[in-house]
């Protein structure tokens, strides 16, 4: 048969429908565009829709769907508020939040969460008001808390399916080209790195940016590009960018952070995972941050170079990049300002995506090519289980991050913690609640002494040799419980607030209610 | 071997968090303060909350000293008292003037130690030098008690009674430093320098530990844990100096088991001075972590 364009085509090529003639009517998308120039493109852009209201009336949201945000503001984030707000004046009711992250700033979804606009949470941790009130049994259906790379995981795997995915952006051109930063702009309220939100991007039904600077075409580089962008909205504020470095990524100068960071480092430097071209990733917390200042020191010293450092980064760790001793930075999440700044301006800085950081089952996640990582730890047990979620008191108060993912990817992981906090001992005979397997950590590091992994002998034999004294982690039990001694145990009752999941999906603890006088 | 105080830390007495983790920072002595860091009406709750310490948390090998207040306060004589009974290693005295001072403070020890059943003279004694009259003074000081294991300069009161103010290279402070090393060494017991108290200021700070070592000084106060590695890395021997010191001592060895009185190295002979510097350096090597006896005696 002729197609439109008059040109005989054989039948055999289109039997059985498997090929179509060329008919432009047919597929109008790929008409000639008429000819408007690229500025009365941009102007007349579909995806910049008026507001918030109708975006979300474009995307098809109904109630019961899951909505998804990402946590790159930390505590100045707006947009999470800002959103439920709008859907709960919209009337919409039962909807499951799948963040990446909520922080103190996020309370007001208390009300959100009674008058059911809100039914059920999967995040990566939660502080403030908001876990207190989880923790004390404010919902019916108990949070879910996945791990950086178990939350992309079930992501991409359609264990957890976005229908709408809510984006704050610092800068994006009008096709959705969005970034944690903008090279148009110097004033934007930039976060860095969008490497959770882009595995939403990625994934969800519908994407819908909120952006409080719209940058010409095209937003380069971008973090989330513009075919998986469906509305954008903007609106006044999407953040405080004072408060991206919150008090998990605060530069410590508390004595006991620093030596805490300065054993960690003796120990890095003695096991065996220290040479020309080793990797290193610090998580948040004070002292897990701190080590490289000390680090620095140790790698000049022995004239030693990174090849990559990982993760979170910060204004510490871009400084040895700059100085030459960190060759290149993998970027999921910045930790700072500095940090934002050094991804727009330097080269070998690169962000990267919650898959390609911590995926367990994707085909390259970087955590597996990681030689050293320092995680922090709320509790710690003799079995060298760590809880980074729950408080001394029970309650709900952090984060699981990457914790699993980095403890179980890198060769040689460090849990550092101050062997007591206030009155509690750091190191318990069981975790209150588990969030990382003690068999992924290797060694403990307090203020008051050093535990290996007796799964790991032949570290013991490299600290021995590197004369750093060890204890055993009982050893350690027993130091504390000498000074503040034994916790009463904590008065849970039997609701389940919260499902710790590991990072493939199986659960792995449950977090009950705490008895509400608590 | 002779005991290192590269470094005294300062704990206010009256700061329970400090005082139960003042032993984790490393530093060869632990200071607990009554007298300035403590409010008036604190006193009392301070001498308590310090005695209890002592007497329950295991501080380690770490020397314990307390800045007692001065005899002429109504809080010096129950201060001491209580101090000798939690068995402190050290009783330091504040603004020393005269041997008189020490005698005073020496009588009520022993009279606790007496009825307490101690040992006389287990509770050693440190000085604090901090005005014109006592640095004048500082080897009459020095020399006043076997209980003083040492004298100090306190700098802020000093240059107060000097009519000048601190300067960043403690050009006004350079007669008391070095007289309070004259005098120190004179008597055979040690020299500690006087705080530096801007904590922001890490490079003055290097500069002034680099002066006093020079002057002969054994260490320094100090106020905040953080400034304890920096003392501790400067005072720390090189790598050479270790080198060279270690082949005296085997060269002395040497000559030790020959049965001769003269040592020699590289066909030179080396005097007694050299000798005991060469011991020094080695424990001082010892204490940094950059030497480890015993991995010498496994080759």
């Amino acid at each position: 048969m002729k197609n439109y364009a008059g040109r005989e085509i054989p039948d055999i090529l289109l039997e059985k429908g498997k090929m179509s003639p060329y008919n432009p009517l047919i597929t109008n998308g790929l008409k000639k565009k008429e000819s408007l120039s690229s500025a009365e493109r941009q102007r007349q852009s579909r995806k910049i829709v008026d507001s918030l209201e109708k975006a979300v009336a474009l995307s098809g949201l109904q109630n019961g769907m899951t909505i998804s945000f990402h946590h790159h503001f930390r505590d100045g984030d707006y947009v999470v508020n800002y959103v439920i707000d709008r859907l709960a004046e919209m009337g919409f009711k039962h909807l499951r939040l799948a963040a990446s992250s909520l922080t103190n700033i996020h309370a007001p979804l208390i009300r959100h969460i009674q008058n059911h606009v809100i039914d059920s949470i999967e995040t990566s941790g939660l502080r403030g008001e908001l876990a207190e009130a989880i923790s004390k049994g404010l919902m019916d259906v108990p949070v879910t808390f996945r791990s950086h790379g178990g939350r992309a995981y079930a992501i991409s795997s359609d264990q957890l399916h976005i229908d709408v995915a809510f984006l704050g952006a610092p800068s994006c051109d009008p096709f959705g080209n969005a970034n944690g930063y903008s090279r148009d702009t110097e004033d934007t309220s930039a976060c860095g790195s969008m490497g959770y939100a882009r595995v939403d991007a990625n994934y969800a039904d519908k994407v819908i940016i909120l952006t409080d600077h719209i940058v010409p075409y095209p937003n380069i580089p971008f973090g989330i590009s513009q075919y998986q962008v469906d509305y954008i909205v903007e609106i006044p504020e999407i953040g405080d960018k004072n408060k991206i470095m919150s008090g998990a990524t605060r530069y410590t100068n508390n004595p006991r952070d620093l030596l805490i960071a300065q054993k960690a480092v003796d120990v890095i430097a003695a096991s065996g995972y220290f040479y020309d071209g080793f990797s290193l990733q610090t998580g948040s917390g004070g002292a897990a941050l701190a080590t490289t200042r000390f680090l620095r020191e140790k790698m000049i010293a022995r004239n030693i170079k990174a090849n990559f450092a990982l993760g979170g980064i910060t204004g510490q760790i871009v400084k040895l990049h700059e100085e030459g001793l960190i060759k290149k930075l993998l970027d999921v999440q910045s930790f700072d300002l500095d940090a934002a700044e050094s991804l727009k301006n330097n080269r070998f800085h690169q962000q990267i995506d919650a898959n390609y950081y911590a995926d367990p089952f994707s085909e390259g996640s970087v955590v597996n090519e990681l030689d050293v990582v320092v995680l922090s730890a709320l509790e710690v047990d003799t079995g060298f289980n760590v809880n980074v979620l729950t408080g001394s008191d029970g309650i709900i108060r952090g984060a699981i991050g990457g914790h699993q993912d980095t403890a179980a990817g890198a060769a040689f992981s460090i849990v550092v913690a101050p062997l007591t906090r206030g009155r509690n001992s750091s190191i318990l005979n069981h975790v209150n609640t588990l969030t990382t397997p003690g068999d992924t950590v290797d060694v403990v590091v307090t203020d008051q002494g050093i535990a290996v992994n007796p799964l790991r002998p032949e570290i013991i034999e490299r600290m021995k040799k590197a004369h750093i004294p060890l204890s055993t982690i009982e050893e350690l039990k027993e130091k504390a419980e000498k000074i503040v001694g034994i916790a009463e145990a904590l008065p849970f009752e039997d609701q389940i607030v919260g499902i710790v999941t590991y990072r493939d999906g199986s659960i792995l603890d449950v977090i009950r209610k705490i008895r509400n006088d608590h | 071997m002779n005991r290192l105080r590269r470094t005294m830390l300062f704990v206010p007495g009256n700061s329970p968090g400090m005082i139960r983790d003042a032993h984790i920072y490393g530093s060869d002595s632990i200071m607990f303060d009554l007298e300035d860091s403590v409010a008036l009406g604190e006193k009392d709750a301070a001498r308590h909350l310090v005695y209890q310490a002592l007497k329950t948390i295991d501080y380690g090998t770490i020397e314990k000293v307390v800045r007692v207040n001065p005899l002429n306060t109504v809080y010096g004589q129950d201060d001491i008292e209580a101090m000798v009974q939690a068995k402190v290693n050290v009783i330091r005295l504040p603004k020393t003037e005269t041997p008189q001072d020490i005698l005073d403070t020496e009588e009520i020890i022993t009279s606790i130690e007496k009825k307490a059943d101690m040992e006389i003279g287990s509770t050693k004694m440190m000085a604090a030098i901090e005005s014109a009259l006592g640095v004048v003074n500082a080897y009459s000081i020095a020399i006043s008690s076997n209980r003083l294991v040492g004298i100090a300069l306190g700098a802020e009161d000093y240059t107060a009674s000097l009519k000048t103010t601190r300067s960043l290279d403690g050009v006004e402070l350079f007669f008391a430093r070095s007289q309070i090393v004259v005098a120190a060494r004179a008597a055979g017991i040690d020299a500690i320098d006087t705080v530096f108290s801007n904590l922001n200021d890490m490079e003055t700070f290097e500069k002034e530990i680099r002066l006093i070592k020079q002057l002969g000084f054994d260490g320094k106060s100090v106020i905040n844990p953080r400034q304890i590695d920096v003392v501790h890395k400067i005072f720390a021997p090189t790598e050479k100096e270790i080198e060279k010191a270690l082949r005296i001592l085997s060269a002395m060895k040497e000559a030790e088991e020959k049965g001769s009185g003269v040592v020699n190295l590289d066909g030179k002979m080396i005097d007694k001075p050299v000798l005991l510097r060469a011991q020094r350096m080695i424990e001082m090597a010892v204490a940094s972590g950059m030497y480890y006896p015993e991995d010498n005696e496994e080759e």
